[in-house]
């Protein structure tokens, strides 16, 4: 028993080494990228802190990363929705920011129910073309869930599927929903996955799919898929039922730490979701949105308006989704610059040795369980939390 | 009488070396018993399916044989593994509508477009067995990550997401429609209200997505909150939640539900979901009710191919809803009898198929037939 338990946790340990993961986001060979090193030497990137508890775990990300000295300049810019000719839209100076910079951190946005209103996360979707949702569940050590040897990868379609928008009522009482696939999207969303695979060290993509009973609209997805999966020969492709899928990821996590998911928007929504609940919840899933225009790493759970301003609030997500963020910039500066200017690739391994060093002072607080936040069982305020951390990281 | 004589004749060796009753030796019955109703014998119309289905059908029908269960079997051995069978489809549709009661395992579903529509759904959608009920209850002596957990899913079985409309409305462009009606959610929350009712349930939830499809899920979600005002005397709790936090609590805190009522799409994530936290589909039982007609499947519907004819499948699934089946005819005793003696056996634990071994228990090594067999020691 003892040795079990042991062995798990050393097998694990070697697992995340061999695959440190947990927050990265490959580079999008269709997404655009501005994010230079600006002359003061640092990397200038919008922050969303959003609504509820969302400014305060922005300031607990602003605080580790200067402590951390990451060179990252934060240019910071609300997206409450302000009338513009009798519409409401985002304000011009968010989306000129995201557009300069091209990368983005947000933190939770309050959708505000009511009829006719879009959400601001789908207006921020369709505004950068945010095409590709990545979802890394990584099991945390040190806070104790029924599996702990989750490590999946999921990518989600993130623009059109069930999520189209287009309904109507056709009579009284019969309403129909589109779910619109197509081609572009699929093959564009399949094309990030197998690309993610191949530079993230996975070696298997499967694309997740009901095509049984959806079968042009799910089927073309899955032609998209198999076309894509042709040009990247060293990455193996599968299909699987979405039926099979939930089933085989709740029994056991375990086989699918080899290989990314790809599928359709509803199904990730889900999905994603679904793995996040194996690990704890959204409070420690990284979540980035990959897109045309631009990029936008965030915090998937919600605003928690009962404990906003009390600095209870769990940081961590954010935390993980911005260290996504500056591997994301590594990576993408890597590709930009190493063959265009031809400079040494060296220059650009900092932002990567930042994401490791305050993903360990994270993963390693939470793992000893002395200054953890209520939801994980903790005492220990935001701020108590943020300083065990930056203690870890300065010393 | 003579089909099955027949079938067991050509039946391969495999089933042939299964001799835990005379079913198996292939013994025609001798006595004549006409399908009728009261203090006779039930007909009812027996697919077992593609996959294991055979396998875990077989098991059924001797373990009613040995308790000499007054069910007639009018079988018919469809396959959707090609378009070939749709003859005996449509016969077993017929014999469906004549016994108005059936067992069912999964039939197989190309993904190909050219390939034939799911004859599951095409049967769900013709004899109009809009209920789908799925039972997910952690079974004493069969330990998994999640503890007491007890819940019924009732799914829409006949339209959403399934309804089969689909057209390319240009190339590169494909449009499904997901077509839900007043009618039907209403049809479907009350099934469920009702099942709460009848099996002393304290709470209804609604699984949906009305926060993204506002007019389709929307309208389920009205609709489910109008009923539920006519439920409220009875004090029956009901909530609702949005499909993507549903089955995060499901992997995290099972226990907080107890009926969930849902679209068409839904159910079949939700089921699996739930299936996996009690121990798989080889234990979840299910049914597919209507007004006219009732179908007995597992409730978690996997065709299994990949252990097809290696009798290794866990026929405790069939076998539970072959009870619910019982019971829905009125013969109680037998249903509990048989149930009660698959529980013994998941309980005490020797004999275990290739399923049941979970985590850090050691795997079950048991085959289809000694497992049934098992149970018809224990009767």
């Amino acid at each position: 028993m003892l040795f079990q338990r042991s062995f798990i946790g050393t097998a694990q340990g070697a697992l995340r080494v061999a695959q440190p993961c947990r927050g990265y986001a490959s580079a999008a060979p269709t997404a655009a990228f501005a994010g230079h090193k600006g002359s003061n030497g640092k990397y200038s990137v919008t922050l969303i802190p959003g609504d509820g508890i969302g400014p305060e775990i922005s300031e607990s990300v602003k605080a580790i990363y200067s402590a951390a000295k990451v060179p990252i300049e934060w240019e910071e810019v609300s997206v409450t929705p302000v009338l513009k000719g009798g519409k409401t839209v985002i304000p011009d100076a968010a989306i000129n920011s995201v557009k300069k910079n091209t990368v983005a951190l947000k933190g939770p946005l309050a959708t505000p129910i009511g009829k006719g209103h879009v959400s601001l996360n789908l207006t921020l979707r369709r505004t950068f073309n945010l095409f590709a949702n990545v979802r890394p569940c990584a099991s945390i050590k040190g806070f104790k869930t029924p599996y702990d040897d989750v490590n999946t990868v999921l990518i989600r379609e993130n623009t059109e599927g069930e999520y189209s928008g287009i309904e109507h009522e056709i009579v009284d009482g019969v309403v129909q929903s589109i779910k619109l696939i197509t081609w572009d999207a699929s093959e564009r969303v399949a094309r990030y996955a197998f690309h993610y695979a191949q530079s993230s060290g996975r070696k298997r993509v499967t694309a997740v799919h009901k095509a049984n009973i959806m079968k042009m609209s799910d089927g073309m997805f899955l032609s998209a898929c198999r076309q894509v999966s042709k040009e990247f020969p060293d990455i193996a492709y599968d299909e699987d039922l979405l039926d099979r899928v939930c089933l085989q990821v709740v029994q056991n996590p375990a086989p699918y730490s080899n290989r990314v998911m790809v599928m359709p928007n509803l199904y990730g929504d889900i999905l994603s979701d679904m793995c996040a609940g194996l690990i704890g919840g959204l409070g420690l899933t990284p979540s980035g949105n990959i897109g045309r225009d631009a990029s936008i790493f965030e915090a998937v759970h919600g605003s928690a308006p009962d404990i906003a301003g009390k600095g209870l609030a769990n940081p961590t997500a954010l935390l993980l989704s911005s260290l996504m963020m500056l591997r994301y910039v590594n990576v993408q500066n890597f590709a930009c610059n190493s063959e265009v200017t031809g400079c040494s690739p060296y220059r650009h391994m900092d932002l990567n040795e930042h994401a490791v060093k305050i993903e360990d002072a994270t993963l390693s607080t939470i793992a000893e369980g002395k200054t953890i936040t209520g939801d994980l069982g903790g005492k220990a305020s935001t701020k108590e939390y943020t300083n065990a951390i930056i203690a870890k990281l300065t010393a | 009488m003579f089909r099955n004589a027949i079938s067991a004749a050509t039946r391969p060796a495999l089933q042939q070396s299964r001799t835990a009753t005379t079913l198996s030796a292939g013994f025609p019955r001798v006595t004549q018993r006409p399908p009728t109703k009261y203090g006779g014998v039930y007909t009812v119309t027996l697919i077992p399916g593609d996959g294991i289905g055979a396998e875990i059908t077989d098991s059924v029908k001797e373990i009613f044989e040995h308790v000499n269960a007054p069910i007639e079997w009018e079988q018919y051995n469809v396959s959707g593994v090609s378009s070939a069978g749709e003859n005996l489809f449509k016969q077993a549709m017929e014999s469906l509508k004549r016994n108005r009661v059936g067992l069912k395992g999964i039939l197989f579903t190309p993904i190909s477009q050219s390939g034939h529509i799911s004859w599951n759904v095409a049967m769900r959608q013709q004899l109009d067995i809009y209920a789908s009920v799925v039972m997910c209850k952690s079974l004493p002596g069969f330990p998994t990550r999640h503890s007491n957990v007890d819940f019924a899913i009732i799914r829409e079985n006949t339209e959403g997401e399934y309804s089969g409309l689909e057209h390319q409305s240009y190339p590169g462009v494909v449009e499904s429609l997901k077509v839900s009606t007043r009618a039907k959610a209403e049809r479907i929350v009350r099934f469920a209200f009702d099942f709460a009712l009848k099996n002393n349930r304290k709470k209804v939830t609604c699984v949906h997505k009305a926060n993204i499809m506002k007019l389709g899920d929307g309208l389920f979600l009205n609709t489910f909150r109008r009923i539920a005002e006519d439920y409220k005397s009875s004090g029956i709790e009901a909530n609702d939640m949005i499909i993507d936090n549903t089955s995060m609590q499901l992997v995290a805190k099972p226990q907080q539900f107890d009926v969930m009522v849902m679209p068409n799409l839904y159910g079949a994530i939700i089921s699996n979901i739930g299936a996996a936290l009690v121990g798989g589909p080889g234990i979840v039982p299910g049914c597919n009710v209507g007004r006219e007609y009732a179908l007995f499947e597992p409730g978690c519907r996997h065709v299994a191919s990949d252990i097809m004819g290696t009798n290794r499948a866990n026929p405790a699934a069939m076998i539970l809803s072959a009870t619910m089946m019982l019971r829905h005819l009125g013969l109680d005793t037998i249903a509990n009898n048989i149930a009660s003696s698959t529980f013994d056996v998941i309980n005490a634990g020797k004999v275990r198929t290739a399923d049941m071994g979970v985590l850090k228990y050691s795997t079950g090594s048991a085959t289809t037939s000694e497992f049934t067999s098992e149970i018809i020691k224990n009767l």
